[in-house]
């Protein structure tokens, strides 16, 4: 999976899962203060990053995801390891 | 003692999905029952219910507040919406004053049977996601609107099986009438899905005539085999006299008694002295004989012996001049933990409205059906006060009296 195809796929369920407005998602976007996600989000956001990635998220190593662009890194780290 | 008034009420059922269909359907007598081919194939002896829509509220509600829902939260926001919205209450009164929410409900099914099978299959919690906890529990109705209102009374769910919406009003008329609460929102919430009844039906306790959905719920008829379950959500405002007059609300009726009693015999099978007792509590909790009574609307589900049980009730404190009795169930199944609450509703309907709903498919009585008044007509007929009755599992009953408001 490119880097291209990591990032389309969380910018799609975060507009379409989530509701964020597309001129939102920028990489540089922080996850609670500028796209509105909260704690009961993240729970949801480790589900669907399962079910598309095949990577289990724990709740102490999603503190350290503070933008959008810390999410799409850890992400391709994980999936080019 | 403070006056309890009714100032709003709402109705998401399978006869109608607002005020105004569920009377146009209780004039007409229009059955809201259907045969759901998807729980014939998940194994139920009677795939017969009540049908009711899902609302779609996205677009309406925020995705948070969605996820946290299961299908009776639903049916529930939509009718508070109707109800607040007929009492003429803002959202700005209700964050200015504190005003609370109590439900009744008895079960929420989905969420935990979907939780229970993902951490089955990949022994891992995380995968259930945030809205199942908040799904699954019975306060979900109360803390589902309590926080999309911004209420800030008392919230708290009442489950008391097939009457815990009857004593969910009851326990807010309560608390109004001691001065605990000036206004609370009311009511009660059923779900209707795949699993909510399965294990009901397992008691060979519904209608088995599938070859005739709207034939099926048949209360107080010789040939009744069974009830149908059903569902949605009904909602009342419930407020201190005063202050409704102090803000010029709309008055629907004064509920002026509430009586409640338990069998202490059996868990499923009803008796006679139970609602016996609760409705001569109801009586002189209202100060009045039973020949004020105009109407009953009965809580007759169907069922052989519930039926023949209350027939006996009624006429031991009703005698030989029973009021009209129907039981609405006939056109949208039971309703469940909802029921008591939505009959008063519909009942209220038919105060307003000066009429009396059919007890449809009341064809021939036995021998204790047929000494009550029941109507498989409408009747046109002015009704001043009636009689709301719900029994439920365990031998559980309420009884609440509601009568046409008048200044004194």
């Amino acid at each position: 999976m490119t880097r291209e195809d990591i990032i389309t796929a969380i910018n799609n369920f975060l507009t379409e899962e989530f509701e964020i407005e597309e001129t939102q998602i920028q990489p540089a976007a922080r996850l609670r203060d500028d796209l509105g996600l909260e704690s009961l989000d993240f729970v949801d956001i480790a589900v669907i990053v399962q079910k598309e990635f095949g990577i289990t998220l724990k709740g102490e190593e999603m503190t350290g995801i503070k933008t959008l662009n810390d999410l799409y890194e850890y992400i391709f780290k994980f999936t080019n390891n | 003692m403070r006056r309890v008034v009714i100032t709003g009420t709402g109705i998401y059922s399978a006869i109608g999905k607002n005020l105004e269909e569920v009377r146009n359907s209780l004039v007409n007598g229009r059955s809201g029952i259907v045969l759901d081919p998807e729980r014939k194939a998940y194994g139920y002896q009677s795939a017969l219910t009540g049908y009711v829509e899902r609302p779609n509220l996205k677009g309406i509600l925020d995705r948070r507040s969605r996820v946290c829902m299961p299908d009776h939260a639903e049916y529930a926001y939509v009718s508070t919406v109707e109800a607040l919205k007929n009492a003429r209450i803002e959202k700005d009164f209700l964050k200015d004053h504190e005003i609370g929410v109590v439900f009744g409900n008895d079960s929420s099914t989905p969420a935990v049977i979907q939780s229970a099978d993902i951490v089955r299959e990949k022994k891992d919690t995380n995968l259930i996601g945030s809205g199942s906890v908040f799904q699954s529990m019975n306060s979900s109705v109360t803390m589902n609107l309590s926080v999309i209102f911004g209420l800030r009374g008392v919230n708290f769910t009442l489950s008391a099986a097939c009457a815990s919406g009857s004593h969910a009003v009851g326990m807010g008329y309560l608390l109004i009438k001691h001065g605990y609460q000036d206004c609370i929102i009311c009511g009660g919430a059923q779900e209707v899905n795949l699993f909510c009844v399965a294990s009901f039906d397992a008691l060979n306790a519904f209608s088995k005539k599938e070859s005739d959905p709207q034939g099926a719920s048949r209360p107080f008829d010789r040939k009744r085999d069974g009830l149908v379950p059903s569902g949605g959500a009904a909602t009342l405002i419930l407020e201190d006299l005063d202050h409704a007059l102090k803000r010029g609300a709309p008055i629907l009726g004064e509920l002026i008694g509430y009586g409640f009693s338990s069998d202490g015999v059996h868990i499923s099978v009803p008796n006679v002295d139970g609602p016996v007792r609760a409705i001569r509590i109801a009586l002189q909790d209202a100060g009045i004989g039973p020949e004020s009574v105009d109407y009953i609307n009965a809580h007759a589900t169907s069922t052989p012996l519930g039926d023949e049980n209350e027939a006996k009730a009624i006429v031991g404190v009703f005698g030989d001049h029973s009021p009209v009795v129907t039981s609405t169930k006939s056109m949208t199944g039971h309703e469940l933990w909802m029921a008591g609450a939505s009959e008063i509703v519909y009942s209220l309907l038919m105060m307003q409205h000066s009429f009396i709903a059919p007890n449809i498919n009341f064809e021939e009585p036995d021998e204790h059906t047929g000494k009550l008044n029941i109507t498989n007509r409408t009747l046109k007929q002015d009704i001043n006060m009636f009689l709301s009755n719900s029994f439920g599992f365990g031998g559980t009953n309420s009884s609440i009296i509601v009568k046409k408001y008048k200044q004194s």
